[in-house]
C-alpha cells in the first residue's frame, strides 16, 4: 500500500440520489489498494452515513479521507445548522429529519450512532449555525 | 441457493445482471429502513424491500449485497437500473408482499444469517 494517500469531495445537498457518491468512491480506492474487507466495510458505513447526514441536515459539505498504512482518517465538515445538544443526537431513535428523509429509508436515528459503532475513534465538533465537523478514524491493524 | 432459485421461487422479474443469476445467496434481509441495514446486517447478499430509490442501490453496494428485490411489484427508474448495473448488483421484482416474500425464502431454505 502507498504510504499516505488522500482523498477531497464535495457533497452536493441538493441532490439527495447522489448522497453516497464519496462513499462508494473511498470503498473502490481502498478495494483497489488491498485494504482489509472487514475495515472497507467500516469505513463504508461510517462514512455513508456521515454523507447522508451532510445532505439531509446541512445542504451538503466536504469530505477528507486520509489512508495511511495503520489508520483511515475521515474529516467530514459542514457550515450546515450545527447540532445543539450533542449528546441527545448521539442517542439511538433521536432524529431530528424531517419525514420525507424518513420515507427515503433515513432519518430514523440510527446514523450518528452507527458511525460511532464501526469506527474506532469518532469526534463531533459543533457550532449552532456555523456547522459541524465529525472526524472518525478507522484501525487497519 | 442461488439468485436464480429466488427468481423462481418468488416469481420474480430480473430488471438487470440477469448474468448473475448463478451467484450463491447464503443469507438474506428484508427491510425499508436503509440506516437498520446498514446498523445490523452482516454478511446478507441479498436485500427485499419494498423502498424504491437509488439509495436502496448504493446501501447494497456499501455491504457487498448481491441482490435487491423489490416487493409487491415494484419497479426502479433508469437511474436505479444504471447504478445497479455499475455495481453488478442483480435488481428483481416480485408480486409478493413483504412478509410472504421473506417466508417463501425461509421456507426453501434461506436463512436471516447473524
Amino acid at each position: 500500500m502507498n504510504d499516505a494517500l488522500h482523498l477531497h469531495y464535495f457533497v452536493d445537498g441538493d441532490d439527495f440520489t447522489r448522497a453516497g457518491e464519496a462513499s462508494a468512491n473511498v470503498k473502490k480506492t481502498l478495494r483497489q489498494i488491498g485494504v482489509s474487507p472487514d475495515a472497507i466495510r467500516r469505513v463504508a458505513i461510517v462514512l455513508y452515513e456521515g454523507e447522508i447526514n451532510m445532505v439531509i441536515h446541512a445542504n451538503g459539505g466536504v469530505i477528507d479521507v486520509d489512508i495511511a498504512p495503520d489508520q483511515i482518517t475521515m474529516v467530514l465538515k459542514d457550515t450546515g445548522k450545527g447540532i445543539a445538544d450533542i449528546e441527545l443526537a448521539m442517542k439511538e431513535g433521536y432524529s431530528t429529519a424531517p419525514e420525507e428523509v424518513r420515507s427515503l429509508g433515513f432519518g430514523a436515528g440510527m446514523g450518528l450512532s452507527n458511525m460511532k459503532k464501526y469506527s474506532d475513534e469518532m469526534k463531533i465538533e459543533s457550532t449552532v449555525n456555523v456547522g459541524t465537523t465529525v472526524t472518525m478514524k478507522v484501525n487497519l491493524s | 441457493m442461488t439468485i436464480g432459485d429466488i427468481k423462481n421461487i418468488l416469481g420474480c422479474k430480473v430488471i438487470c445482471c440477469e448474468e448473475r443469476l448463478d451467484a450463491e445467496i447464503n443469507t438474506a434481509c428484508g427491510s425499508d429502513m436503509m440506516s437498520d441495514v446498514l446498523a445490523f446486517v452482516k454478511d446478507q447478499s441479498c436485500l427485499l424491500t419494498g423502498l424504491v430509490n437509488p439509495q436502496v442501490v448504493r446501501t447494497a453496494d456499501m455491504m457487498d449485497m448481491h441482490c435487491v428485490i423489490f416487493v409487491r411489484g415494484k419497479m426502479p427508474d433508469e437511474s436505479m437500473i444504471e447504478l445497479a448495473r455499475e455495481r453488478g448488483i442483480t435488481l428483481m421484482s416480485t408480486g409478493y408482499r413483504m412478509f410472504t416474500a421473506c417466508g417463501k425464502l425461509w421456507e426453501n431454505g434461506l436463512r436471516g444469517g447473524n
